[in-house]
């Protein structure tokens, strides 16, 4: 059982995909060159450049065992006022700057659901939003 | 096609990575939205962008991307070599732009993902 926590600033895009680094670092040791390995890390790297890109601040609190890989992503910052149109490909609410970092296409959802076993998303106008990422290892 | 023979074939300009141009690529990608080269599930890729910037090099990280190709005459900074050089990359600047780039090494052999 491995376990660990990263925080994330929003706004701050030189770190954005920090957490996804290390923890894709962790895993190349832990179970090798696994498929799940490059999943996992995609899924948690589109989060990271969400709470970036509309949070304030964040947390990525990751937990590993010998059959999943659990990722809490957890933000203080604006929430989704309607997760479903979200969800929607090519819907986005990103500013320009964040398109200028080559990302607020309305694609990062749809990359961590596909990337993923499970994918679920609690969110609070106003308060934030908890992005759960779930991939097994079979 | 090994690294190094893209280099000649785009008059391109190695920036970090001279160690690692033996790689084999078969497979080419262009893009500067970051969210679309997330998506890739293949190997022996080479990117070609116009989005200079931290994100590209994290984004070829996160998809196992050995080589990224940076077109339009952009240049790389110092962060950006940095990291690159943590992940073991090969950074090419190329003064021609994306699509010239990708019509030349398309020519040479280097196949779309589709």
């Amino acid at each position: 059982m491995m376990h660990f926590e990263f925080d994330i600033e929003g706004g701050d895009f030189t770190r954005a995909g920090f957490a996804s680094s290390q923890l894709k670092r962790a895993l190349k040791q832990l179970v090798g060159n696994h498929k799940v390995t490059k999943r996992i890390v995609v899924a948690l790297y589109e989060a990271e450049v969400n709470v970036v890109a509309h949070a304030y601040k964040g947390k990525v609190i990751a937990d590993i065992d010998t059959e999943r890989i659990t990722i809490l992503v957890t933000d203080e910052g604006p929430g989704i006022e309607d997760i479903e149109l979200a969800m929607q490909s090519g819907y986005s609410t990103a500013s320009e700057q964040v398109r200028e970092m080559g990302f607020g296409a309305g694609m990062g959802l749809m990359n961590m659901k596909n990337n993923t076993d499970k994918l679920e998303i609690n969110s609070e106008v106003g308060k934030g939003t908890d992005v759960k990422l779930v991939c097994y290892l079979k | 096609m090994k690294i190094k023979e893209i280099v000649n074939i785009i008059d391109g300009k190695v920036i970090t990575g001279n160690c690692f141009q033996e790689q084999e690529i078969s497979k080419g990608f262009a893009s500067d939205l970051m969210s679309d080269v997330l998506t890739i599930d293949s190997e022996e890729i080479v990117l070609i962008t116009g989005l200079a910037n931290l994100q590209a090099i994290r984004t070829a990280e996160m998809s196992d991307i050995a080589c990224i190709i940076f077109a339009r005459n952009k240049k790389v900074t110092p962060e950006m070599i940095e990291l690159a050089k943590e992940n073991n990359m090969v950074i090419i600047e190329c003064p021609s732009s994306v699509f010239k780039t990708a019509g030349e090494l398309y020519k040479a052999g280097i196949q779309p993902l589709f």
